[in-house]
């Protein structure tokens, strides 16, 4: 795995992105409509760890996203998952999909 | 494989800076609700419909379109629509509604505005200044495109002297009431959605309402906005018996709607797992938000009923229109 120190904060430029309160429990995947394994503790924690290439493989999952905000309801850590997903998109927009 | 994300989203958002909406609709198409309901131009309180009731038919229409590119390698074709769609409004093409299937959404329209008159509500309405106001663009992460619009309707609204705005979807809610607060600076209308206002004064019920239904709580409404209560007090009120799933209020379950664009078959999925959660209290579905409306109704089979709120609304606060 390529680790790239800047990956966050090049994406933060595209909106909030702040996962570090996950802990990893599963329940907005267990929850989510789309039963997207990856959805969404998997995809954050790649960000935050700097796995760009990761996140760049995972277009699909996040433009599925629905923005329902049921895992957000259920989080325990209280993270702005919707924001996040928001985040990411903005970020793929500018950086890859060049919208 | 799969609708193009990239062109996609790119079509929407060059309409969006061009045309002022993600999916651009004739200024009739938008406006023609309000014939002969008499609104006065403009005013300190409007209500606002942000073109997505309009919108809706060409939405499905859309839809229908791109899902037979979701089995195919579309990427160059859909590469040149995007070209060509920045000199032409292809879209308009591509998502052509009829009358009929206008006027469905239309009626819903007046359905809110006479329920608001009954109620003693004084407002006026824009008309053609009746812009969208970025939903699609903002959820999407077309975030250029959403910050520049939403800069555009903002001054719009502050030309018209408008103070307080009356919305009648929760996507439009959403971006008015707490979307463009944060990405525009001084931006200090007041917005609120039309079950809130009804809520809060009801018209007297005058036909009550002798149904059995089941409430599918829109996602945007129950858990950006905090608008659970509202429809709930205006169905009762007005005489209906709610008979409720589990996955209600804030812990309520998509429509699928959201994914239709790029994912249709997902998006029906969803769909179709809601509907069997609902039917199991009520084959009279209710809903409260025309993308929730549209997508439920496609995945509704024969004998589960979906409607919008402002139906049952209507029969219980109206008198009976005259033949």
């Amino acid at each position: 795995m390529k680790v790239d120190p800047d990956f966050l904060d090049t994406l933060r430029l595209g909106g909030e992105f702040n996962a570090r309160q996950c802990i990893n429990c599963g329940t907005c995947t267990a929850l989510c409509p789309l039963g997207m394994e990856i959805m969404p503790r998997k995809l954050f924690r790649y960000a935050l760890l700097g796995n760009k290439e990761a996140v760049l493989k995972s277009t699909e999952p996040i433009y599925s996203c629905l923005l329902c905000k049921m895992c957000e309801a259920n989080c325990p850590g209280g993270v702005h998952i919707a924001e996040n997903v928001r985040a990411l998109r903005s970020y793929l927009n500018a950086e890859v999909l060049e919208v | 494989m799969g609708i193009p994300i990239a062109s996609t989203l790119g079509m929407l958002g060059d309409n969006l800076t061009k045309r002022k909406s993600a999916l651009p609709l004739a200024g009739r198409v938008v406006t023609a609700w309000a014939d002969g309901l008499d609104l006065p131009h403009g005013g300190k309180t409007v209500i606002y419909t942000g073109q997505m009731w309009q919108m809706v038919p060409a939405i499905n229409a859309m839809g229908h379109q791109l899902a037979q590119y979701e089995e195919k390698e579309a990427d160059g074709m859909f590469r040149m629509v995007r070209r060509l769609n920045r000199l032409v409004n292809l879209t308009s093409f591509l998502a052509r509604t009829t009358a009929a299937e206008r006027e469905v959404y239309y009626e819903r329209l007046r359905n809110i505005a006479r329920l608001l008159k009954a109620a003693g509500v004084k407002f006026g309405y824009l008309y053609e200044d009746d812009w969208y106001a970025g939903a699609l663009a903002y959820d999407e992460g077309l975030d250029p495109a959403f910050r520049a619009h939403a800069q555009r309707v903002a001054e719009m609204l502050k030309r018209h002297g408008v103070e307080r705005l009356i919305t009648v979807d929760p996507h439009t809610t959403n971006m008015l009431r707490s979307i463009y607060p944060k990405v525009v600076p001084g931006f200090h209308v007041k917005v609120t959605s039309y079950l809130e206002v009804l809520a809060e004064h009801p018209p007297k019920t005058v036909r009550p309402l002798d149904s059995t239904v089941t409430l599918h709580d829109s996602c945007v409404y129950a858990r950006y906005e905090g608008v659970i209560e509202p429809p709930r007090e205006l169905l009762m009120h007005g005489g209906a018996k709610l008979v409720q799933p589990d996955l209600e209020k804030g812990l309520t379950f998509c429509c699928g709607g959201p994914a239709e664009t790029l994912f249709p078959t997902k998006s029906g999925k969803i769909a179709a797992q809601r509907i069997e959660q609902l039917k199991a209290c009520s084959p009279n579905v209710v809903t409260a938000c025309p993308l929730c409306l549209a997508s439920l109704s496609r995945a509704a089979p024969k004998d589960v009923h979906v409607r919008d709120i402002s139906d049952y609304l209507v029969k219980a606060y109206l008198p009976a229109a005259k033949a």
